[in-house]
């Protein structure tokens, strides 16, 4: 009933293999973008935006990009942190080097620099896999934040080695730096977000998705019926690598300001990693549900004790909320081990079928 | 079907307590936000400081009424040392009314330090935090009195020196410089390699990787190199476990000193008898037989108010959460003096006010402080006072102060710093102020 799909028709095979095949589908989507693109920037205040918002929008593009690599392809990487870093410093050195590049032409760039750098260390994915190649890219998070605390290079020989975003603008609008609003910041992060949800969407439906998809389920399979792995693996690497670049260029331009390598190290790697199996393996919504989750539930849980009036401890609070977000961790993964994009999936099945379920 | 029921129950109750609009604070109160970390591996550092902060402000609250009669109002907000959780911390409660903020992590310092004038919240960082800060007349909210960083490397080295016999025998002496690889640990890099290359010792810069639980790699290549100094700037685990390793190798303790991150309780007591001669720089006294810790007693603790466990009280980190504490009070009173207020002051007016505070000697004795720290004066263009840094040591059982107050070497550190605030402040796009025509 909630779903009416009576007289929906695909009477053409572009209808019939579109993102969104169901006409309310396809409104609430262009709707709750709008919205999304709209209505916090008016109405939430900076600590929305600031502190619960762009964290998760720039988590939901790294999540993203590592549920192209592990998700599609089935290559489980630790490099997440790493390849965020590339992302990050290069774009550090573009806009410092080059004050007067778009900002929007320094993440690509940025991101351009981690793909190159993730397929450098994917090549061993050639050999390894599993738990064996999730060691290797483990070396990856490992040497490259190494190497940007070591070479002053990279932090333009500042001697704190902290990175600090430059003041950048788009159409005129500040977007990076101490001075840039918080509005603008968000939708920045969004658009970029948006652009590139809708891109992973038509690669993962297309010849590079099936592709990926073919190697994770059975790779020998795969090669024989001519997915080539060299290329379609490095290829996948690099894609992730690029997306998880831009993340970790919004992660010190947008989010934070500035930056030290301990902002990269093996938690965030982890962290993107919980993203992508409780959102979901494989599945584009997923990235955003797990994002969400991991981002936005223990920001909640902070605040709960506040607004119900109850004055804990904050030791005490802290504690609670470690484990009431880690029982809900092992609470989604019994009821849903498929991810929390499973659930929505089922969900709208039975909202289709309501109020008549088989 | 049931448990998915259940599944959306447990969702919608997790959203519909989502946090609402934070709630103003009370307006004759004064609004001190504090970010501790009493959970996480940065615990045992930070449970003594918070319940420092809690204790003094609790303790003005309850024998003076507050400051100058208005009432001081807390609000804890656990960061875990995590510089995300910090900024966290700090967009939820800079709209309460916030005056100042005490970081408590240089990580968190670097990213309040841009927010500072846009939101006009005054950032203490005692102690910590950007050296370069130190230069009022770039960083109009930024202070980091009694001591930066690069004061304190040079206070170290004139420590050494002293015990050498004069700045002239430091030539060809080896000292090694073990730190956490951070911002924090970096800072004192510059101001060991200047003063290295002027009095000619030879200097190695040995880093340890966060956490600093591993550390076999870094002492085997002290023990190689059997340097005459250490100067150690560690934090947390990694305190405790260079300890431990110097003492296992069979250093001369009384030559290895931590910075003042170096040198609490708890960073020796796990390395048992072998911890006996370690030192570290400090800038106040531990110990808990001052005038305000009788107060403590009758004000706070007599009236089962006390944060922190009784016989705990003097640890170091214990005292320097409350000189921390008295050092923010202190400045809202010189702006409440100065714009003769009778309710809490704006956070422009405490900006004054920390610039312009000028803590005597007998302003010192009348808080019960006076031996604790030394009298400081902060002026416009100097955020960092012209405080002095001691040297304290171990003796197995307490931290005692065995110096004299030694005086930076401000001849080396202040153009330094003024160098690095013009490169800081150009990141930044800020211009100089002129401090002649501050008021």
């Amino acid at each position: 009933m909630i779903y009416r799909e009576a007289g929906q028709f695909k009477t053409t095979y572009a209808s019939d293999q579109a993102i969104f095949p169901i006409v309310q589908d396809r409104v609430v989507v262009a709707v709750a973008i709008a919205a999304a693109f709209l209505v916090p920037p008016l109405t939430l205040g900076d600590y929305w935006l600031q502190a619960v918002l762009i964290p998760f929008l720039v988590y939901a593009l790294a999540a993203l990009g590592l549920n192209l690599l592990t998700g599609y392809a089935g290559l489980l990487s630790l490099g997440t942190g790493g390849f965020m870093a590339v992302g990050a410093y290069s774009a550090f050195k573009l806009a410092t080097a080059f004050p007067g590049l778009n900002i929007i032409v320094v993440f690509l760039l940025a991101g351009l620099f981690a793909a190159a750098v993730g397929v450098a260390f994917g090549i061993p994915s050639l050999r390894i896999k599993g738990f064996y190649l999730a060691v290797a890219t483990l070396a990856a998070q490992f040497f490259l934040i190494w190497l940007f605390n070591k070479v002053g290079w990279f932090v333009n020989y500042a001697p704190s080695g902290t990175i600090t975003a430059p003041a950048r603008t788009v159409l005129g609008v500040m977007v990076t730096g101490p001075e840039s609003t918080a509005g603008a910041r968000y939708v920045m992060a969004l658009a970029f977000v948006a652009v590139f949800a809708l891109v992973a969407k038509n690669l993962v439906r297309g010849r590079v998705g099936r592709a990926w998809m073919a190697i994770r389920d059975r790779d020998i399979a795969a090669e024989i019926i001519g997915v080539r792995p060299l290329r379609t693996k490095l290829l996948a690497f690099a894609i992730s690598s690029f997306y998880c670049g831009i993340a970790g260029a919004e992660l010190v331009f947008l989010y934070l300001g500035s930056a030290e390598t301990i902002a990269f190290d093996i938690t965030l790697s982890f962290l993107v990693l919980f993203m992508v199996i409780i959102g979901g393996l494989g599945s584009v919504l997923g990235s955003f549900l797990g994002a969400a989750f991991i981002v936005l539930v223990p920001i909640f849980l902070t605040n709960v004790p506040h607004n119900i009036g109850l004055d804990l401890d904050v030791a005490l609070a802290k504690q609670i909320e470690l484990m009431v977000f880690g029982g809900l961790i092992i609470f989604f993964l019994i009821v849903e081990p498929h991810g929390l994009a499973r659930l929505w999936q089922i969900t709208k099945e039975k909202l289709r079928m309501w109020p008549f379920p088989h | 079907m049931k448990r998915r029921t259940w599944l959306f129950g447990v969702l919608a109750v997790v959203v519909a307590l989502a946090p609402v609009a934070p709630a103003l604070a009370q307006s004759n109160q004064i609004f001190i936000p504090l970010l501790v970390y009493r959970t996480g591996p940065y615990a045992p550092s930070g449970i003594p400081n918070a319940n420092g902060f809690q204790d003094y402000f609790n303790l003005l609250n309850e024998r003076d009424g507050g400051i100058n009669g208005v009432r001081i109002a807390v609000e804890e907000c656990e960061t875990q040392y995590d510089t995300k959780q910090g900024v966290e911390c700090y967009e939820r409660l800079k709209g309460k009314g916030t005056v100042v903020i005490n970081p408590y992590s240089t990580g968190i310092t670097y990213q309040l330090i841009p927010k500072a004038p846009v939101d006009k919240v005054v950032v203490h960082s005692m102690g910590y935090g950007m050296t370069a800060s130190a230069d009022g007349r770039y960083f109009p909210w930024v202070f980091n009195f009694p001591m930066t960083y690069w004061s304190q490397a040079s206070a170290f080295v004139k420590y050494a020196a002293g015990v050498e016999g004069g700045l002239d025998k430091l030539k060809g002496k080896k000292i090694v410089h073990i730190f956490h690889n951070s911002p924090y640990g970096k800072e004192a890099n510059p101001t060991l390699e200047e003063l290295a290359k002027k009095h000619q010792f030879e200097l190695t810069l040995l880093a340890v990787d966060h956490p600093g639980q591993e550390q076999k790699a870094t002492w085997l290549q002290v023990r190689r190199l059997n340097p005459d100094w250490i100067y150690l700037s560690g934090w947390g685990v990694m305190n405790g476990v260079a300890v431990r390793e110097a003492s296992s190798i069979g250093y001369k303790m009384d030559r290895l000193v931590g910075n003042w991150w170096s040198g609490s309780e708890s960073d020796v007591i796990p390395a048992g008898d072998g911890a006996k001669g370690y030192k570290s720089m400090t800038f106040h006294a531990a110990g808990a037989n001052f005038k305000v810790h009788e107060d403590l007693a009758k004000h706070v603790y007599g009236k089962n108010k006390g944060a922190h466990k009784k016989e705990s009280l003097g640890e170091v980190y214990h005292n320097r959460g409350m000189i921390n504490a008295m050092l923010n009070s202190e400045a809202i009173r010189t702006a409440m003096v100065r714009y003769n207020l009778k309710t809490a002051p704006t956070a422009e007016q405490v900006r004054w006010g920390f610039e312009n505070l000028n803590l005597t000697e007998a302003q010192l004795d009348k808080l019960g402080m006076k031996g604790m720290i030394r009298p400081i004066k902060v002026t416009c263009d100097n955020h960092e006072g012209n405080g002095m840094a001691a040297v304290q040591q171990w003796d197995g059982k307490q931290w005692k102060v065995i110096s004299d107050w030694i005086e930076p070497m401000r001849d080396v550190v202040r153009p330094k710093l003024e160098l690095a605030a013009v490169e800081e402040a150009k990141k930044l796009n800020y211009t100089m102020r002129d401090c002649s025509k501050e008021k």
